[in-house]
């Protein structure tokens, strides 16, 4: 994003270690404790004791440089905090160093320092003046900073009397006045209703507009990919993985589809339904490139490979599959003769079907598959059935807006576009979304695209098959 | 635009910060510093009736039982001073030192959740505490001239001595407060030596009696503890009557100095691991 502009680097991380010792850092210490190891054993130094060391953080290099806006990811325990409070002189290296140009702002919580019993404005200036403001720069910022909190009618209250959300968003407000150099945020984005994470988002974006130095720690992959140019995954207190935020993003969530996998075996499977002159044996999910799929994003373009083994040769049969949410609620059925694409016959042997989905508008959550395979009419006879197969999908920035899309939200969503238009009919507002829009679905006129069809089959099988596959889908006989 | 939290060039390392780096960084951070005191005096009487009046109350109540029962029961000699006057001078700054370190001592983990959070020159946390303090002291020191008012003491030169003896008091209560406060960062049991040390504190110090009092072999022990020639300091200011040892009041300058100064240089020794610990 720094196009050709020279730049420096602003923050130098060089070989940063912090070690803790277990149990010294919880234990309340007591002199009584180190008195009675004095008596115990009095030639050895009372710092000696035989503790257990830990690594926080260990071997940490990294520059970042102007502009650039980084996102920090990693589980929890994993030393991002840490990093962080290394970074903004809170707590001090074991060995290593950390160098920062510029004015650094950290904002590991948000409204440190209020005080109960102090009115909204009060604590303004103190919050403020604890995070580095001048009260000369408060004095100025002050209505901006209440309008941007909405709490003009309480701001001569006490703040004990202020709801916890009140409180968040004065507390934000402050921060989002700063302006610094560097800034340093520590998921304060995770808290807050809607309407407050969207502020916060947007006060973020203006940020990273301003051409400010970010490092972000967030456990939201949707806000860190929509905001960050750059990720640095953090695992076990060391860096490992430092790139583009796309790529480490996707690297650090594939490690968590173990569950998943690229598809499930079902080839010493369980009692099943159906005659099984034809059975399922393997379920994959693939990239459009045919390379296995080891997550499956919500908005993602998949396919899905059904292998299956025929006992004799089978005419006309229909493969399809039901997608279950957890709470055992249908949400589609899908099937080739649905979508009139016919398989004239089977032979002996192994082959395979698949599926290209275009856009998984699934929101994230863990999905039941069930798989069947029958005869032509009336799904008769039953070959194959109730086979069951789990499809987790995980979130992905699919507004493009940093909305982190959940469960919670409901089982799917549409593609959409949103438009605003005032009370003359002018379009005010169109052309930013619908830009987000076209970016999430890879299409390069919202306008003049058209869905196609959602589900293309194809298929293959042993002893050639009377039908063509469609497009980029290959076909092999196994 | 300048900022206080920042320097413009910040290094985080095993290096050590110089003094010069140190008074420098306390300079720009002087507003935070006035801030956290504004912030105790506003919290110490938000919800009080009777508001600032209980900086006068406490040493004013303490100052009539001890008159009754130090003075018409006891008969403790005051050298010619009236029996209101010799103590007020005495328990208004000992209110002062006790209120300070007792306060000071525990700034630090009370204010855990920000040192957590957030950097700054950690020294403010109890300096704030000692300035905040400043501001009942004075507010009781108007009480008190009404009292030499009312008995008739002499308005002298000698009076300017009470506002000059308030930086040696702040210094003192201020290093040991410090020092107690790195320690009770890992040692909890300062939580409860601290109130117990200020209990002995109040009798080996001559406020109940006055330095005169104490035999002539044992008047070293007086120049030891240097508030003891401070506590001095202050009834002299107000009634002239009283002796002044000014040779034990320079060896309690020079040793509240020095007190001073290990303090400092042990808080920031330890600073680096605070959050840490606390």
């Amino acid at each position: 994003m720094c196009g050709v502009v020279a730049v420096t680097d602003v923050v130098e991380v060089k070989d940063l270690c912090k070690r803790y010792r277990i149990g010294s850092r919880t234990r309340q210490f007591q002199l009584r404790e180190q008195l009675a190891q004095l008596i115990k054993r009095p030639f050895t130094s009372m710092n000696e004791e035989k503790t257990e060391l830990i690594w926080a953080i260990r071997d940490v290099s990294f520059n970042v440089r102007e502009g650039e806006v980084v996102g920090i990811i990693g589980q929890n325990g994993a030393g991002k905090s840490t990093l962080l409070k290394m970074l903004s002189r809170i707590t001090y290296p074991s060995s290593g160093s950390v160098k920062v140009k510029g004015r650094v702002a950290a904002l590991l919580e948000v409204g440190v320092g209020f005080h109960n019993e102090l009115t909204g404005r009060e604590n303004v200036y103190l919050n403020g003046s604890i995070l580095g403001l001048r009260k000369r720069e408060i004095d100025d910022r002050f209505d901006a900073i209440v309008d941007f909190a909405g709490v003009e009618q309480f701001i001569d209250t006490q703040i004990k009397h202020y709801s916890s959300g009140m409180r968040l968003r004065l507390g934000f407000a402050v921060a989002a006045h700063l302006d610094p150099d560097v800034l340093i945020v520590d998921e304060v984005l995770a808290v807050g209703d809607a309407g407050f994470q969207k502020k916060c988002f947007t006060a973020m974006e203006n940020l990273r507009c301003g051409g400010r130095t970010v490092l972000f720690v967030s456990h939201n992959m949707s806000a860190v990919e929509n905001l960050c140019s750059r990720g640095i995954w953090i695992d076990g207190g060391r860096v490992r993985m430092d790139g583009a935020a796309k790529d480490v993003i996707n690297s650090y969530m594939t490690t968590f589809a173990v569950s998943t996998g690229a598809g499930t075996d079902f080839s010493k499977s369980m009692a099943r339904l159906g005659t099984g002159e034809i059975r399922y044996t393997r379920v994959e999910y693939l990239e459009p490139d045919g390379s296995p799929c080891t997550l499956v994003r919500c908005g993602s373009n998949l396919v899905i490979r059904f292998h299956y083994s025929v006992k004799k040769v089978i005419h006309n049969p229909s493969f399809g599959f039901r997608i279950y949410t957890s709470m055992g609620t249908l949400v589609t059925e899908a099937g080739n003769l649905l979508h009139g694409v016919q398989v004239p016959k089977v032979e002996p042997g192994e082959g395979f079907i698949e599926v290209e989905i275009a856009s998984l508008n699934l929101l994230p959550s863990r999905y039941s598959l069930s798989l069947w395979i029958t005869g032509p009419l009336g799904g008769q006879p039953i070959y194959d059935g109730d086979v069951r197969t789990v499809l987790e999908v995980e979130p992905a920035n699919i507004f493009s807006s940093g909305w982190e899309a959940n469960s919670r939200m409901g089982i799917t969503y549409f593609s959409q576009r949103w438009r605003f238009a005032d009370t003359k009919y002018t379009i005010l507002d169109a052309s930013e979304t619908a830009a987000a829009d076209a970016t999430a679905f890879d299409k390069p006129s919202p306008a003049e695209q058209r869905w196609k069809n959602t589900n293309k089959f194809s298929t293959c099988s042993t002893g050639g098959c009377g039908f063509t596959s469609l497009e980029r889908l290959g076909c092999k006989n196994q | 635009m300048r900022y206080l939290v920042s320097s413009s060039h910040l290094y985080v390392g095993v290096r050590e910060y110089g003094l010069p780096e140190r008074v420098r960084e306390l300079w720009r951070y002087r507003e935070l510093f006035y801030y956290f005191a504004w912030r105790d005096i506003k919290v110490r009487y938000k919800q009080t009736t009777l508001g600032l009046l209980w900086a006068v109350i406490q040493p004013l109540v303490t100052m009539v039982v001890f008159t009754i029962l130090f003075g018409k029961l006891a008969n403790i000699p005051t050298d010619g001073a009236p029996y209101p006057i010799f103590y007020l001078s005495a328990l208004v700054p000992w209110v002062y030192v006790s209120s300070t370190i007792a306060t000071a001592s525990m700034s630090l983990i009370s204010n855990a959740d920000l040192m957590t959070k957030i950097y700054f020159p950690r020294t403010i946390l109890p300096a704030s505490v000692a300035l905040s303090g400043l501001v009942d002291f004075a507010v009781a020191s108007v009480f008190v001239f009404f009292f030499v008012l009312y008995y008739g003491l002499p308005i002298s030169v000698n009076m300017l001595l009470w506002p000059a003896l308030v930086i040696p008091l702040a210094l003192l209560s201020l290093g040991v407060g410090m020092m107690l406060a790195a320690l009770n960062v890992r040692y909890r049991d300062v939580k409860y030596v601290v109130p117990f040390g200020i209990q002995i504190c109040l009798f080996v110090t001559p406020i109940i009696y006055p330095v005169s009092m104490v035999p002539q072999q044992y008047q070293f022990l007086v120049a030891l503890n240097p508030l003891s020639s401070i506590i001095n300091g202050f009834r002299h200011s107000l009634a002239p009557s009283m002796p002044m040892n000014w040779i034990q009041l320079g060896i309690s300058l020079v040793t509240i100095v020095t007190i001073f100064v290990l303090a400092v240089a042990f808080f920031n020794r330890n600073e680096k691991a605070f959050a840490d610990f606390v």
